[in-house]
């Protein structure tokens, strides 16, 4: 099990109030995330927990490019990661941040 | 004096041979293999069926029980090589020479054999590139089939699988060639004639009904949300903008989403009656809601799908049924028709190179293409328009047209890693490393770059039409390769240039929210819902049961 934490600067406060959303199950090859809105504005975290080691540049790739799309300002995302890829990774963080806003909708 | 019935002399002399072990056109299983080593000669071109679906599995077995003292260099002509005694001939001497089209089943073996240099590969074809080349230079000499039933007279009755038959007994029965067809069984009277017996010689009773592979089953429980993405994606940025209605889908997950997606997301979209009407399709268990909910006019298929036969017979207003009720396939028409008269494939594939070249090679496996070329290219031939066809035609030239010309489209759906984190997309295809090895003249492509139009995956749609230069292709192609190392290296500043143009879109770009992106927008959700979806009269195979 590897553990990766990532800290980005986000250009804007993510929308909405609602303080935590789930996406996501942890079986094997999919993955289960965890956002919550507990930092400063334009804070942005993201804590992932994986069975695949040797992986870190490429989930830094998919984090950066969360930040980049969707400004999560504020939120801190926890990553279950089941062994999924980084395509099903990036859906699922799309879909978090999406998620958590919703009540602004 | 010139001799001009050399062949149809020859045609007798195998008859009289084979004669001996038959009575009429009957022959004992006993007899099968001493009958094939009477009938067939030493450098023979025979097609053994050996189609994608049903297998001449008996007489392939026969075949490959002969002696190759007696039996030897043969040239196999055609189009599935499936079984393992396909393979067993020419390790053993039986066979030498191949050509064909797809080997799904044997891909493995083939490349094996083929290393040894047991094999002297002609080419890789697209089907009717193979039947057209049995009636000019590839006519077998003698062609093993297989059928439901035969009567006494060897009439024969295909049922849904019809397949590749006629047209490889009409290429060898009218050029003095010999048919034997291995038969589930004898009848007085058949449902119906799909080949007339006074093209057949030889009838031979098999042991137990012959093999059919189901091919065209996909398990929607096995649907991905990031294949659901892809095929909203589709569905909105492709179908709904161009209008599509006739059309083909090849097979794969992501094609049987977009099916499972008809009478749900795309229904939302008010798409009824408005997009994927028409069809030249395998009958995909898959599109079964979609017919149900009243989206599909109707289906010609290539062949059939094990488990579908009562389904099709229930719903003939949507298939080709013959007079006995049941469904009719022809691989050679449905291959023109969607070739000719659809207005869009899509299919998947395995690699995909920065000109958008696809290839389903990979390292040590040799596939072949079966349909997919002919189906995923633009038909040069084509002179009727259709509005689809016609903005195709527009995107693809900036300004007067001209002359007019509409295009076909062609789109490749993928997720951008397959299993095992394993890229699509790629620098370089591994298709060109393989024509190396086995020192082919053609690395074998399966849709050219300059035929594909759109490519679709979870990041986007790259709209091919639409790009000006080969660097614009390039990152377009980049611009939807998600965190593959292709991906990672586009140029960011071209992207959004070429998603301000619509050359590139994102989710974001077509309005699509990811969190409907989720397994309950599937019509069905496992094979269990299609049969319920089919009123029971799907069966579906015993492998797919899991209830």
């Amino acid at each position: 099990m590897e553990t990766l934490s990532y800290r980005h600067t986000a250009a804007r406060r993510a929308a909405g109030s609602k303080a935590m959303a789930i996406v996501g199950v942890v079986t094997s090859g999919n993955l289960e995330v965890m956002v919550e809105r507990c930092l400063p504005d334009l804070e942005c975290q993201v804590d992932i927990a994986t069975s695949a080691e040797g992986f870190g540049d490429l989930w830094g790739a998919v984090v950066a490019d969360l930040v980049e799309r969707h400004s999560p300002g504020g939120l801190k995302f926890s990553i279950n990661d089941g062994g999924a890829r980084p395509d099903t990774v990036s859906l699922r963080l799309a879909q978090a941040a999406r998620l958590i806003e919703e009540d602004s909708l | 004096m010139a001799e001009w019935n050399k062949r149809k002399l020859q045609r007798e002399a195998r008859l009289a041979a084979g004669a001996k072990f038959a009575r009429g056109k009957l022959v004992d299983q006993a007899a099968a293999t001493a009958l094939l080593e009477a009938v067939i000669r030493p450098g023979d071109r025979i097609c053994l069926e050996g189609d994608n679906q049903k297998q001449a599995d008996f007489l392939a077995a026969c075949l490959a029980n002969a002696s190759p003292q007696t039996l030897h260099d043969l040239h196999v002509v055609q189009s599935g090589i499936v079984l393992p005694e396909h393979i067993d001939l020419f390790e053993k001497g039986i066979a030498k020479r191949l050509d064909y089209s797809y080997s799904g089943p044997q891909s493995y073996a083939l490349s094996r054999v083929l290393k040894s240099g047991k094999i002297e590969l002609g080419a890789i074809h697209t089907y009717i590139e193979l039947f057209g080349r049995y009636f000019v230079d590839l006519t077998p000499h003698v062609a093993l089939t297989v059928a439901r039933s035969a009567d006494r007279e060897g009439n024969l009755y295909m049922g849904p699988n019809t397949e590749d038959s006629p047209v490889a007994v009409e290429a060898t029965a009218f050029k003095d060639g010999v048919v034997i067809a291995q038969v589930n069984e004898v009848v007085e009277k058949l449902p119906r004639v799909d080949v007339p017996g006074d093209r057949v010689d030889f009838v031979v009773i098999a042991p137990k009904p012959f093999y059919v592979e189901p091919l065209f089953t996909r398990d929607p429980a096995k649907i991905t949300e990031t294949q659901i993405l892809a095929a909203m994606m589709a569905i909105k940025g492709i179908y709904a903008e161009y209008g599509i209605k006739r059309l083909n889908h090849g097979i794969g997950f992501n094609t049987a989403a977009i099916e499972l997606l008809l009478p749900t997301y795309a229904d939302r979209l008010g798409l009824k009656g408005k997009i994927a009407t028409h069809w030249a399709l395998n009958p995909h268990p898959t599109l079964i809601p979609a017919i149900e909910s009243g989206w599909v006019e109707q289906i010609h298929s290539f062949g059939s799908e094990v488990g579908m036969d009562a389904y099709m017979r229930a719903r003939s207003d949507i298939y080709f049924t013959g007079r006995d009720g049941s469904m009719s396939s022809n691989r050679m028409y449905c291959q023109v028709a969607g070739l000719y008269a659809t207005d869009l494939f899509i299919g998947s594939t395995l690699q995909i190179d920065l000109n958008g070249n696809s290839s389903t090679v990979t390292e040590d496996r040799i596939a072949g293409f079966g349909g997919a070329p002919n189906m995923g290219s633009d038909a040069h031939g084509r002179r009727h328009p259709s509005e689809p066809w016609l903005k195709a035609g527009r995107e693809a030239v900036d300004g007067d047209q001209g002359l007019k010309r509409g295009r076909k489209l062609i789109v490749q759906i993928v997720e951008s890693f397959s299993e095992k984190t394993v890229p699509v997309f790629v620098e370089k295809l591994d298709s060109l490393d393989l024509t190396k090895k086995f020192k082919l003249e053609l690395a074998p492509v399966m849709i050219y770059g300059d035929d594909v139009t759109h490519i679709v995956s979870e990041e986007g749609i790259a709209n091919l039409l639409l790009c000006r230069s080969a660097e614009e292709r390039e990152q377009a192609i980049r611009g939807i390769a998600g965190f593959t190392d292709v991906g990672r290296a586009r140029d960011r500043k071209m992207v959004e240039k070429l998603r301000e143009r619509k050359v590139i879109r994102w989710p974001e770009d077509l309005g699509i929210n990811p969190l409907n992106a989720q397994r309950s927008m599937l019509a069905a959700r496992s094979i269990e819902d299609l049969m319920h979806w089919s009123g029971n009269l799907y069966e579906p195979p015993s492998k797919f049961r899991n209830w």
